[in-house]
């Protein structure tokens, strides 16, 4: 071996080396708050939440005094009555609140879209306005107007009922609205109604505008009324959106929460009739001061919804009615 | 020489600084202990010229669940801390507060000062994690004009719960479109609270055994009076208190009695009532019961900087008897030390109350109500049996059935 004299090779200047640099690395440096803002505020948490499910912990009394409790909050989660009466009112009241919207709103974005053109982008906006105020603000309202004793609603009914002929068509007795378990779901579910029917409605009236106008208009030349062209163009042709819908339905309504909790004062009504999966995880983290169980239950809630929206794809989306031509 | 002469000037400052050695202390609190601390402040300077105090005001809500967040990751919590006698037990778990009757504080020096029942709800295995403030001693609110239309004398609503009941319907028939009371649950409430034999605390014994069961005379007869009370339709079905159902039957005037803290009396003439001043009056609660409506207290974050300044100004809020007199006169907050309830305050007519001399009675209160055994799990054992006697007024259970329930439910959670 001899030692060769190299030839030094010329270091690239400041001005050079930064440029490299520059080139190298600040695409990442220009990208990098969305992935900062998601590592800390979308990874971290559910990370984090999966951990926790597995310790026993109060929040106030430290970070340090976790403990490791293995599956326990799964299965406590699992054998609570409590969670499974929470999980079925969540289920029915997402029922209840979901399949009206959608039948409003196929109906209602399609007579816009046929009869009321000049109208549509007004109208669009009014039906808009609900899914776009504030939900407090919205909950509140409805509150008072369900109040037993002061409501608009039974004062309304209470004076329908005096009137002759059809009065007897009307309760004398007020009706408890939001104090008995009959009438709190169908109330809360009507606020939700009636905040999400214009949202899906501006989403059919997308998926009706994507539909060709000669389709239509061929039909009409074959002497197609329009019932059938709603039955046999609208209806097929809308399917990717209705799919679409139905699963931001689903998941929305499955994490159902400001409605039912303020339309309940936080106490989930009679019964428990009102208190939501959602709700009973936020009374079991801040009353409750167990963060373990509340994360379980935050995890439980997820795999439910998952299953839920892997069904809806099955039978609705690709795999299913959308994809059959 | 330019830049020299700057860090000269700032090490200059600097050192004029620091032989002040005045240090700054944040308070954390909720409406309306906020006027409380604003009223205090100029004393509290004029006798600690080297302590400046920020103040830091939250809603009630978001100052607990931003306190919560403080002692579970370790940072971030104010030197002094408001708590609020509902939240003052889960915050007395692990070590986030400082322990008051340890040395330097020695805290447990002052419990004779205070009215009884105070220190044991801030104190857990010998810890005090916190000093009181004001309380809430209750009493029952009643409509005297209401009394008066159906023939009735104050004595005949509280000489016992049977008495309630039964001139309660009179009232209600006598005054069409009122209600005897909110809600039934009420009157549960304050009937679970009392006579509760020695070692047992509210829902749970000294071991942990579960109290709610339908063998326990104290849940069945109070499960039975509600029953009592919402079959009668004697109530007017309004949830807890500052309920939107609530606060308009307070509004409209269709209310003949409430049970509630003295600090209602405020809320009553501030917003809540103001058309029906003179009408209101003040009664102990039914039965000889004595029962408290929450109350306030002052701890110390473990994770402060500044313990021994935080502990001035809270020894300064609580113990000095000028300042509490100060409290009560600010927003009502009744006083939790005994020595400013003597003060001749106490003996004049409340202008709302018709001039009834109800301090006196709030007094005699506070001082009567025995102090309770707090358990971690009181809110969860709360829940179910509110939610389990709810089904009892709505018909669907019996007192029986739901007790029996509550019981099982509430035993699963205690492990």
């Amino acid at each position: 071996m001899q030692a060769r004299a190299t030839i030094p090779r010329e270091r690239p200047s400041i001005g050079t080396r930064w440029n490299n640099f520059q080139r190298r690395y600040a695409p990442y440096i220009f990208i990098s708050p969305f992935f900062i803002l998601f590592l800390a505020f979308g990874l971290f948490p559910i990370l984090f939440l999966a951990y926790l499910s597995f310790q026993e912990w109060q929040p106030s009394a430290g970070l340090g005094t976790m403990k490791f409790v293995g599956l326990r909050n799964y299965t406590d989660n699992l054998t609570d009555p409590a969670f499974w009466d929470a999980l079925r009112h969540t289920f029915s009241l997402a029922v209840m609140s979901g399949v009206p919207q959608h039948l409003i709103a196929i109906p209602l974005a399609f007579a816009i879209h046929m009869g009321l053109r000049k109208l549509q982008g007004p109208l669009t906006a009014v039906y808009f306005v609900p899914y776009i105020t504030s939900v407090v603000a919205i909950s509140v309202t409805f509150f008072t107007l369900f109040s037993w004793q002061y409501g608009a609603i039974n004062g309304l009914i209470q004076a329908l009922h005096s009137l002759p002929l059809i009065g007897g068509l009307f309760p004398a007795e007020r009706i408890n609205w939001l104090g008995e378990k009959a009438f709190i779901q169908p109330a809360i579910a009507l606020v939700v109604v009636w905040r999400f029917t214009g949202w899906n409605v501006v989403l059919y009236l997308a998926g009706l505008q994507s539909i060709p106008k000669d389709l239509y208009e061929a039909a009409a030349v074959d002497g197609a009324t329009r019932a059938q062209q709603f039955r046999f163009i609208t209806l097929p042709l809308l399917r990717p959106m209705m799919f679409l819908a139905i699963t931001l339905t689903l998941i929305g309504n499955l994490q159902l929460f400001e409605e039912p909790f303020i339309l309940t004062n936080g106490g989930g009504g009679p019964g428990q009739i009102g208190t939501t999966a959602v709700m009973y995880m936020l009374r079991t983290y801040q009353s409750y001061a167990d963060a373990g169980l509340a994360a379980a239950m935050g995890w439980l809630l997820f795999v439910v919804i998952a299953v839920l929206t892997f069904v809806n794809n099955q039978v609705f989306g690709r795999s299913g009615l959308a994809g059959r031509e | 020489m330019k830049k020299t002469l700057t860090a000269l000037t700032l090490a200059l400052i600097a050192t004029v600084a620091g032989a002040q050695a005045k240090k700054t202390i944040t308070v954390g609190v909720f409406p309306d202990l906020d006027s409380v601390v604003k009223a205090a402040l100029p004393g509290f300077q004029k006798k600690f010229p080297n302590i400046d105090v920020k103040l830091v005001v939250l809603q009630y809500a978001d100052h607990h669940n931003a306190l919560t967040t403080a002692l579970a990751t370790g940072s971030g919590a104010n030197d002094v801390v408001a708590v609020d006698f509902g939240y003052v037990a889960r915050f007395a778990e692990g070590g986030g507060l400082e322990d008051l009757a340890k040395a330097p504080y020695n805290g447990l020096s002052y419990k004779s000062r205070f009215v009884s029942y105070t220190f044991p709800q801030a104190t857990f295995s010998g810890k005090l994690v916190a000093m009181p403030t004001d309380i809430g001693p209750g009493t029952m609110y009643y409509r005297s004009d209401f009394l008066a239309k159906a023939g009735l004398k104050p004595g005949d609503l509280n000489k016992s719960w049977d008495a309630y009941i039964e001139n309660g319907k009179k009232i209600v028939a006598a005054n069409p479109g009122s209600f005897l009371i909110p809600d039934a649950t009420e009157v549960s409430e304050i009937y679970i609270r009392t006579n509760i034999p020695a070692g047992q605390g509210l829902y749970f014994d000294a071991s942990n055994k579960v109290l709610v069961s339908a063998d326990n005379p104290r849940f069945m007869n109070a499960c039975t009076l509600a029953k009592r009370v919402r079959d009668a339709k004697l109530d007017a079905r309004a949830g807890g208190a500052f309920s939107p159902e609530w606060t308009t039957a307070f509004q409209k005037g269709n209310l003949a009695t409430e049970f509630s803290g003295a600090w209602l009396t405020g809320h009553m003439q501030n917003w809540l009532a103001k058309d029906f001043s003179g009408k209101w009056n003040v009664q102990q609660l039914p039965s000889g019961a004595f029962a408290s409506w929450g109350g306030s207290f002052y701890a110390i974050p473990t994770q402060s900087k500044n313990k021994a300044e935080a502990w001035e100004l809270i020894k300064y809020l609580t113990t000095d008897k000028d300042q509490q007199i100060l409290a009560f006169k600010t927003t009502g907050a009744f006083p939790a030390l005994r020595a400013a309830q003597d003060a001749p305050l106490f003996n004049e007519g409340v202008a709302y109350l018709s001039n009834q001399k109800a301090r006196t009675l709030w007094r005699t209160a506070a001082n009567r109500i025995k102090p309770l055994d707090v358990n971690r799990l009181d809110p969860i054992a709360s829940e179910i049996w509110l939610t389990q006697l709810g089904s009892v007024l709505d018909g669907s259970k019996t007192c029986q059935q739901a007790l029996t329930e509550a019981n099982t439910l509430i035993a699963r959670r205690a492990r």
